[in-house]
């Protein structure tokens, strides 16, 4: 989530191993997320992190990093602040895509972004957002909203196997990883893993915790 | 492909899970109402169940002089709201999709006691997310939902109110979309919601202005509801729309007035006139009344207040809690605070005919009332 430790904390990820990071623009009413994630959006939005400060959050961090950043949010930011300004902004600050967790493939799809699918999406409707997204697909692993859980989902094993059938994108899974062990499992399946409110759990504890935290998933992968 | 709009208002702004469930949604819902055997059931339970058609009264009393106020009596709908008009549409929809948990939010509990009357009446398991704050103002209503089978489950984070209850009701739909049933209590949300609740809702603007008709031998000057979310309005007006004649008139609460000073913004699935800041961020409401204490607004509503073919005005707390007490002493109706809006401003309006829409009984509110 957004906030003033984000340029620490990225850099922290990326010395751990992440290849690529999510940076959340917090939204009042996050309908995708979990409770962890929902309490870190309050906090952020209690600490003055609006759209323009997330965007100043953004540059700083594409100051310190070299890896792909990914903003993650919600389509009432977007509304507000205009679809293509929102775009061009983030892109100017450094993102390198963008993720809207309330915009499915068939709303606004002149909007260049990761398009997620879910074990429900139907093979057209995934066929549709691996044709849209930009870059790779998320396969989000579970029917459910964001946050930590004691096993790796067994919905994603078909949702991959649906999604290989129908596409060529990268397929990266996201949604309720939370330790090495689940990482080394999707990692089996997918072509990336995405963490988040496990690693905000580890965020909160400081940069040096999110550096172990990540360096513990990447010695998983290999 | 953007579906579900009205003017620009609308659409489908939710995970991608929820996705075919609301495509599956759309399809039994638009073949339950090719279906004459649905409308049949629909007709005969709104009949026997709900106490269909409510009476058209007049507020003789009530009324300055020079005026009269007509009030549609859904007040005397089984449950005591026109809430169940649509929990016994929907439920009646969940089990043509198959659905055997029924999830829901609610604010001043009426919704959740019309939706935990259906669910026992059809045998389907009912989970209620509503906001601890609404939990302490409606206490008689959450009694009512327990007695009547349903799990009550608190909200203790953020606002404590409809809005929260929403959000949780809209997360536990997407954890368990399977094998559950959403059973929304206003005109908001993704599509098709807004347009099931209205047109389950309208039935109320259709019996009104025929029973206007008779009593008045000509259509009402004016026709006035209050406004939450916007479903008993909504289905009071769809009886009025073609009368170019008539006007409408929604009454928001002062404090959470979505349509008077909100802005365009997404909540809860779709694209309306919403209380936010400029960022987007949806911001608090406040109303003694717990069914209009919420930011947003049926996206039909915002549509039809950009058309001009709606007005929407306010009422204050006082103002609400004023005409509460003039209708019990002058007519021996004990109106809930939603309407008690709508009734303050009837008495206002320059029109020499008014239809009200009196939405529900205010039993639930007698402690916020007598708290004053
Ligand atoms: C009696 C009554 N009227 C009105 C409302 C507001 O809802 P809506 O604007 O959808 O009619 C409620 C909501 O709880 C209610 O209980």
């Amino acid at each position: 989530m957004a906030g003033s430790q984000t340029p620490d904390l990225a850099a922290a990820a990326v010395a751990g191993g992440a290849d690529l990071i999510e940076i959340g623009f917090p939204f009042s009413d996050p309908l995708a997320d979990g409770p962890a994630i929902r309490r870190a959006a309050e906090r952020a939005l209690a600490e003055g992190m609006g759209t323009a400060a997330c965007l100043d959050c953004l540059r700083r961090t594409s100051e310190r990093v070299a890896v792909p950043l990914v903003p993650m949010t919600y389509a009432a930011l977007l509304e507000a602040y205009g679809w293509e300004v929102f775009a061009s902004e983030i892109e100017n600050a450094g993102a390198e895509s963008l993720i809207v967790a309330d915009l499915p493939a068939d709303e606004r799809p002149e909007l260049r972004r990761v398009q997620l699918v879910a074990p429900t999406s139907t093979n057209e409707r995934i066929a549709l957002a691996a044709e849209r997204t930009d870059g790779w697909l998320y396969l989000v692993t579970l029917t459910g909203t964001t946050g930590a859980r004691r096993e790796l989902s067994p919905a994603l094993e078909p949702l991959v196997a649906r999604a290989r059938r129908l596409t060529d994108v990268p397929l990266y899974a996201g949604f309720g990883i939370s330790t090495p062990a689940h990482a080394a499992a999707a990692a089996e399946l997918a072509d990336g893993i995405v963490v988040g409110s496990a690693a905000l759990a580890a965020a909160c504890e400081g940069a040096s915790a999110l550096e172990r935290f990540v360096a513990s998933l990447r010695a998983a992968l290999s | 492909m953007n579906v579900g709009l009205y003017g620009d208002y609308g659409g489908r702004y939710v995970p991608e899970t929820l996705i075919p469930a609301l495509e599956e949604l759309t399809r039994g819902w638009e073949a339950a109402r090719a279906d004459a055997g649905f409308l049949a059931e629909l007709d005969s339970l709104l009949k026997r169940y709900v106490g269909r058609p409510t009476p058209l009264d007049e507020a003789a009393r009530f009324a300055p002089a020079g005026k009269r106020i007509l009030l549609k009596r859904e007040d005397l709908c089984h449950t005591g709201a026109h809430k169940i008009n649509n929990a016994v549409g929907q439920a009646l929809l969940a089990g043509r999709l198959g659905k055997h948990r029924v999830v829901a939010e609610t604010g001043a509990g009426q919704h959740g006691v019309a939706t935990a009357t259906v669910c026992a009446r059809f045998g389907l398991d009912c989970v209620i997310h509503m906001g601890a704050e609404d939990m302490r103002r409606q206490r008689p209503n959450v009694d009512r939902m327990k007695l009547l089978g349903a799990e009550v489950c608190p909200v203790e984070f953020g606002t404590k109110t409809l809005k929260e209850a929403t959000s949780e009701a809209i997360r536990d739909w997407i954890a368990n979309v399977e094998t559950t049933y959403y059973l929304i209590g206003s005109c908001v949300g993704p599509h098709p919601y807004p347009a099931i609740v209205r047109e389950l809702q309208a039935v109320i603007g259709h019996e009104a202005r025929a029973q206007a008709f008779e009593a008045l031998g000509r259509l009402p000057g004016a026709v006035v509801a209050c406004v939450g979310g916007g479903s008993n309005a909504i289905g009071l007006f769809a009886g009025f729309l073609e009368d170019e004649g008539v006007r409408l008139i929604g009454v928001e609460a002062e404090g959470a007035a979505s349509l008077a000073s909100g802005r365009p913004a997404v909540l809860h699935g779709s694209r309306s006139s919403v209380l936010a800041d400029a960022d987007g961020q949806i911001l608090d409401a406040h109303s003694i009344s717990a069914g209009l204490d919420y930011p947003g607004v049926g996206p039909e509503h915002a549509h039809l207040r950009d058309t001009g073919r709606a007005e929407y005005v306010t009422a204050t707390d006082e103002q609400a809690l004023a005409a509460f007490r003039r209708l019990a002493a002058t007519e021996g109706i004990l109106p809930a605070l939603e309407p008690a809006h709508a009734l303050a401003r009837a008495l206002d309006l320059d029109a020499e005919t008014v239809l009200v829409g009196l939405s529900g009984r205010g039993d639930k509110d007698l402690a916020e009332v007598l708290a004053r």
